[in-house]
């Protein structure tokens, strides 16, 4: 049973940065329907901030978690800015090939100026297991699932209840009337891409807590399986995210625990195909509608 | 008080190397409901757009209440006081019906807006029993109103409409149009592009008769009503 329990905890907690991460693909997808293939790489971007700040700088963790999110939120804005808004009458392809290629463009920059080998990211949340009901869980876990859970809640309510979230809501719609009733779509776009790279800040930071090594690369994996998550829960769905997040986190908890965690990464992408096949919409997505 | 509201003059539009609006130059004048009528294709959306600034022209000027506006981006426009009911209504679907008439008032400050949606619920109570349901499950004609609700959130000053009246029965396109008389004794300067011509004209002051991008005609009302060539290809012989 505890067992059970932990497995369960697990998936939950690498669930939740999914969804995290997740939710920036989806968000990014709704507004300007692109898979943008760049986001999982500010998490590397994010985890280099922390180290760079604690070991480099030597300052302590706050600042660290701080500084972390903070470099995330700018570069999401900036890569938009540079590479996404002067192509955004271009064919779809062309917008597509320009974030694979930021991917690798960053990938190899922090290759160059980091190094190829990982970096140590010093414990940026620290404290003594929790204990509930006689088992015990690790703080970190506790943390990750606590911090998830309420961020998607402040999302869900900048989206539903916010002028800007309706602004988003609208511009994700139809554009060209969003446009007609006064809603700056520049704005609110690079404001999209604002928010989503905040999240993957602090899934950044929460899988730093959990995995202390910052790598050129170790945005590319993750990256791929939220972007999963995104297509199983529906992509351009903010639910959706979220939902698919924890479903990609426990089916790897689940593999994991029947013995055959060397499939892991499989059923992941198993899951993909699976979904691709049979219902492309994902969970909660809605039939795609073509804009005009 | 200035007497020219909106003046377009000599403007081209092209949709790749398709030259949309050739040449077209009119203009609207404070109170007037001017009428622009044209067949499928003729370029009555195009010029709207152009207007709104969503589209750009390669030639000439627009100019709204004395302000050249041909190079602002379309928040600024509608900011001014110029705001359209697009074609086929475009409400947001997934949003609510308040939420779609919030969007109308992105421009505005709060307290504003919350005098807009007072006035634009007495005017439309129905929009008002239906504010909390979803765009998407509203009647065709539900979502004519809140289209145009949504549009008068930003308190115009000139408003643009793109065939109002498509798709709605005859009941209730006789509803619109004694909607936009009202909003138009209210003070509100109208100008209403149109496919059922003889609707538009018993209602205008002024008509425009677009063709293929050019303006072929222009009179008032009462003369297109009667012109023998406007009869027979507008108002059905
Ligand atoms: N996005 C576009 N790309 C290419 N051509 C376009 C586009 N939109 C319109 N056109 C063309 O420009 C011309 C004018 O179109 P427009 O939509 O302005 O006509 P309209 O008078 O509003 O017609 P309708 O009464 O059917 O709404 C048409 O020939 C149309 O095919
Ligand atoms: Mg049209």
């Amino acid at each position: 049973m505890s067992l059970v329990i932990s497995q369960l905890i697990n998936g939950l907690q690498s669930g939740s940065i999914y969804a995290l991460v997740a939710l920036g693909y989806s968000m990014v997808y709704g507004i300007i329907m692109l898979l943008n293939f760049a986001h999982g790489d500010i998490i590397m971007v994010g985890a280099y901030a922390a180290w760079f700040v604690m070991v480099r700088l030597s300052l302590n963790p706050v600042l660290a978690i701080i500084l972390a999110i903070l470099a995330c939120t700018v570069l999401g804005v900036v890569i938009e800015k540079v590479a996404y808004t002067p192509l955004r009458s271009s064919p779809r392809l062309s917008l597509l090939i320009t974030a694979i290629g930021i991917s690798f463009l960053l990938e190899n920059l922090a290759q160059r100026v980091f190094g190829a080998g990982a970096q140590k990211v010093p414990a940026l949340i620290s404290g003594p297991a929790i204990e509930i009901g006689g088992q015990r869980f690790s703080f970190i876990a506790m943390v990750t699932i606590v911090v998830s859970v309420v961020s998607m809640a402040l999302l869900t309510f900048l989206v539903r209840k916010t002028k800007m979230g309706k602004a988003m809501r609208a511009v994700s719609e139809d554009m060209g009337t969003a446009q007609l009733m006064g809603i700056n779509v520049n704005l609110t776009i690079s404001f999209t891409f604002a928010v989503g790279s905040a999240l993957a800040g602090i899934g950044s930071i929460l899988y730093s807590c959990a995995y202390p090594q910052a790598s050129p690369t170790m945005g590319a994996m993750l990256g791929l399986k939220a972007f999963v998550a995104a297509v199983l829960g529906g992509i351009g769905s903010i639910p959706g995210a979220m939902l698919g997040g924890f479903c990609i986190g426990l089916a790897e908890a689940i593999v994991s625990a029947v013995g055959l965690s060397v499939w892991k990464d499989g059923v992941v992408f198993a899951i993909l195909i699976v979904v691709l096949v049979v219902k492309p919409t994902g969970i909660l997505g809605r039939a795609i509608r073509e804009k005009v | 008080m200035l007497k020219t509201m909106l003046k377009v003059n000599d403007i081209n539009v092209y949709y790749g190397s398709i030259h949309a609006i050739k040449g077209v130059s009119f203009s609207v004048e404070r109170g007037e409901i001017v009428t622009l009528i044209g067949a499928n294709g003729a370029g009555k959306s195009t010029i709207l757009n152009t207007v709104s600034g969503l589209l750009r022209s390669k030639t000439g000027s627009v100019s709204f209440l004395d302000k050249p506006i041909g190079s602002l981006v379309p928040h600024k426009i509608v900011a001014g006081g110029l705001a359209q009911v697009p074609e086929g209504r475009r409400v947001f679907l997934n949003m609510t019906a308040e939420e779609n008439l919030e969007m109308g008032a992105f421009t505005r400050k709060g307290a504003e807006a919350a005098e807009s949606l007072a006035d634009v619920y007495m005017r439309f109570p129905r929009l008002k029993e239906r504010r909390k349901q979803i765009a998407g499950t509203l009647s065709g004609g539900e979502q004519q109103m809140l289209a145009m609700g949504r549009a008068l959130m930003s308190k115009p000053e000139l408003l643009m409409l793109d065939e109002p009246s498509m798709g709605l029965a005859p009941i209730l396109v006789e509803q619109i149009f004694e909607i936009i008389k009202e909003l138009n004794a209210a003070g509100v300067t109208i100008l209403l592009v149109e496919q059922n011509a003889q609707m538009a004209l018993s209602i205008a002051d002024r008509g425009y008769v677009l063709e293929t991008g050019r303006i072929a005609t222009s009179a008032s009302a009462s003369e297109l009503l009667n012109n023998d060539a406007v009869k027979k290809a507008y108002l059905g012989g």
